[in-house]
This record gives C-alpha cells, sequence and structure tokens, in this order.
C-alpha cells in the first residue's frame, strides 16, 4: 500500500513537468498562464499525497496556503492579459 | 447584520483552520475577523438572514447532488474528448438569457456552468451570458439555454433569489 | 482503503486533465479540459485525506479545502478566459460560431 502511494506520489509530480513543458513551450503568453494555473492546483495535490505518506499534518496547511496564493496569482495575471491597471 | 455575518463567517473559518479552541487564539481571531468585517462587509451578499430558511436548505441539497453528478459527467465527457484519435471538438462562443437577478444567483450559475460537460463561462452582461462550447450541438438559442442551464437555473432561482 | 481507491481515481483525473493540456489545439479548449479535470481530482485527492484522517484536525483541514479549491479554480479560470479573449488570441480554425466578438470589441 506505501508502495503504491509512492508510484502515485511520483505520477503527479510528472504531471507537473507536463505542466512545465506547457510553461516553456507554449506558443502564446496565455497558453504559459493557463499552464502556471494548473501547476498551483496539482502542487496541492502533491501537498496532500505527502501528508498521507508521511504522516506530518501540517503539510495540509501549506496545501491550503498554497490554493489561496495561487488564486491570487493567477488573479493578478488575468489583470495584466486584460490590460487594466490592478485597481480596476 | 452584514457585518454580523462576515465576522462570524470569518471567525468559524479561523477557529475551523487553525483548529486550536484557547482563549488567545480565539481572541486573536475575533481581532482579525473584525478587521475583516471593518473592510470588506461592502462587497458582502445581500439577503444573509432569508439563507436561514429551512426550504432553502433542502434545495441547496438538492442542486449540491444534481451538481456532483454532472461534474463526474463532465470528467468522462472530457476524458472522452482527449483520449480520441481524431478529437471530435466543434467550439464555438454562444450567447444566452437568463432570468436570475442578484448578482450571487448568477455568480452561483457562472460556476455551475463552468463545471458542466464541456462549457466554459466568458463574460456576464447584465442579462447575457457568453459561453465557451466545447462541442455545439444546435443552432438554435432556446434549445442551447435548454441544454446547458436547464438543469440548474430552477433550482438555483429555488434557494438563492 | 477507500482513500487509496479515492487518490487513485483523482490521480487518474489528474492524467485525464494533463494528457488534455498536451493535445487541444488552442488556449480556450486546453483551459477547458485542464480546469475541470484537475480541479476534480485534487478534490477527490482532498477527499482522500479527509477518509484517511478521520475527523481530526488534518480531516477537517482537508475537508474545508474542498470549497475553498472549487470556487478559486472556477473564478480563476473566468479571469484567464476573459483576459484572454481581450488580449486577442484567435480561436481554433475548427470554431463555428463567435457571439461575443460582435458584442464586445
Amino acid at each position: 500500500m506505501n508502495m503504491w502511494l509512492e508510484i502515485l506520489l511520483y505520477t503527479q509530480i510528472a504531471l507537473s513537468g507536463v505542466c512545465l513543458y506547457r510553461i516553456i513551450r507554449g506558443p502564446t503568453i496565455p497558453d504559459r498562464m493557463v499552464a502556471i494555473d494548473i501547476f498551483g492546483i496539482l502542487v496541492v495535490g502533491v501537498c496532500a499525497i505527502i501528508a498521507i505518506q508521511t504522516g506530518k499534518k501540517f503539510i495540509i496547511d501549506i496545501g491550503i496556503a498554497w490554493v489561496i496564493l495561487s488564486f491570487i496569482g493567477t488573479l493578478t495575471l488575468a489583470k495584466y492579459l486584460s490590460g487594466k491597471k490592478l485597481n480596476e | 447584520m452584514r457585518y454580523v455575518s462576515v465576522f462570524i463567517l470569518g471567525l468559524v473559518f479561523w477557529l475551523l483552520i487553525t483548529f486550536r479552541f484557547t482563549v488567545p487564539n480565539i481572541i486573536v481571531g475575533a481581532a482579525a475577523s473584525l478587521l475583516c468585517a471593518a473592510i470588506f462587509a461592502g462587497y458582502s451578499m445581500t439577503g444573509t438572514l432569508q439563507m436561514l430558511n429551512p426550504v432553502r436548505w433542502f434545495w441547496f441539497l438538492v442542486y449540491l447532488v444534481t451538481f456532483i453528478f454532472s461534474c463526474i459527467k463532465a470528467n468522462l465527457d472530457v476524458a472522452y474528448r482527449v483520449l480520441h484519435p481524431r478529437m471530435p471538438i466543434k467550439p464555438g462562443i454562444v450567447k444566452i438569457k437568463t432570468s436570475l437577478k442578484s448578482d450571487f444567483a448568477k455568480t452561483l450559475l457562472a460556476n455551475s456552468i463552468t463545471m458542466t460537460p464541456g462549457t466554459l463561462t466568458v463574460d456576464v452582461k447584465n442579462e447575457y451570458l457568453y459561453i465557451h462550447w466545447i462541442y455545439i450541438r444546435s443552432e438554435d438559442p432556446e434549445e442551447t439555454a435548454r441544454i446547458i442551464i436547464g438543469p440548474f437555473e430552477k433550482y438555483i432561482k429555488k434557494f438563492a433569489e | 482503503m477507500a482513500a487509496i481507491v479515492l487518490i487513485s481515481v483523482g490521480v487518474l483525473f489528474n492524467i485525464f486533465g494533463c494528457i488534455g493540456l498536451l493535445r487541444l489545439p488552442d488556449v480556450y479548449n486546453r483551459l477547458q479540459a485542464a480546469t475541470k479535470c484537475v480541479t476534480l481530482g485534487c478534490c477527490s485527492i482532498l477527499l482522500g485525506v479527509f477518509i484517511h484522517f478521520g475527523l481530526t484536525d488534518a480531516g477537517i483541514k482537508g475537508l474545508i479545502a474542498i470549497p475553498l479549491l472549487f470556487f478559486s479554480a472556477t473564478v480563476a479560470a473566468h479571469a484567464l478566459v476573459r483576459g484572454t479573449y481581450h488580449f486577442g488570441v484567435k480561436m481554433t480554425e475548427k470554431s463555428v460560431k463567435d457571439e461575443y466578438k460582435s458584442d464586445v470589441i
């Protein structure tokens, strides 16, 4: 069972690598931003699996903080895309 | 009234996220939620008292079950389109009309549309929703509205208006 | 055991979402596939965390992370797709109609 969890963890990390490929390769700027958004959500899954595997409970807190920070970052990038100032 | 609801919501969220029920922690949380209520209560949703009605909670549960089922269906749909060798997609942006009035209900409807099979809300203007649809199945506006927002609009109208 | 099954299902959905991110032709379709699949996959993983830890502090934290993730992901998707349209990225050649262009720009 622990072995299987480890396989799932490495799969999840490899999926983050797929997002990195899209960030480097993406033909347009919005493609890269979408990949950054998806990367932020995938890291939450990695945090949750590590918390189960090692039994350390504080890693869930890191996941929650990551959700909120990635949300704020994506909103800022979207504001930049639509060409507005940050206070509009 | 608005200030009180934002304050209670913030305090409950703080207690759940720290999960330590000692007196100093509750004092810090109360101070933080007071600050949040002073700043953000102007943006909060209206009509918080009517949400205490149990009939609305019943319709909310019905809506939640419908929503979870359609969410799972959406994922299987995306998996089919992605794994198919020729990728059966026919994308486009369509415009539909909704009868919901309040901002809270419109936000919920837009979020539900984003999570249902093959649709993504692009913009909301007055009473029109612009929706990116990955496989356009009909050209008629009424048929389109029935397919996309049909399952959710009636439940949202019952509990969030 | 149920926790392991839920986590496996979540990772499977994440795999579908990332394949969509690689294969689909333009940014709107990519955003659509990736947001749906990855959000539900991570919600499933967090539900697995809740079942594994039970009603302790870590379990409750995993449970309240689910609505947080849900709303933040959908709102971020709206903001991104609207910003992309105003940025001026063309839709793919397979697209059949666009009723947004005439009303906005």
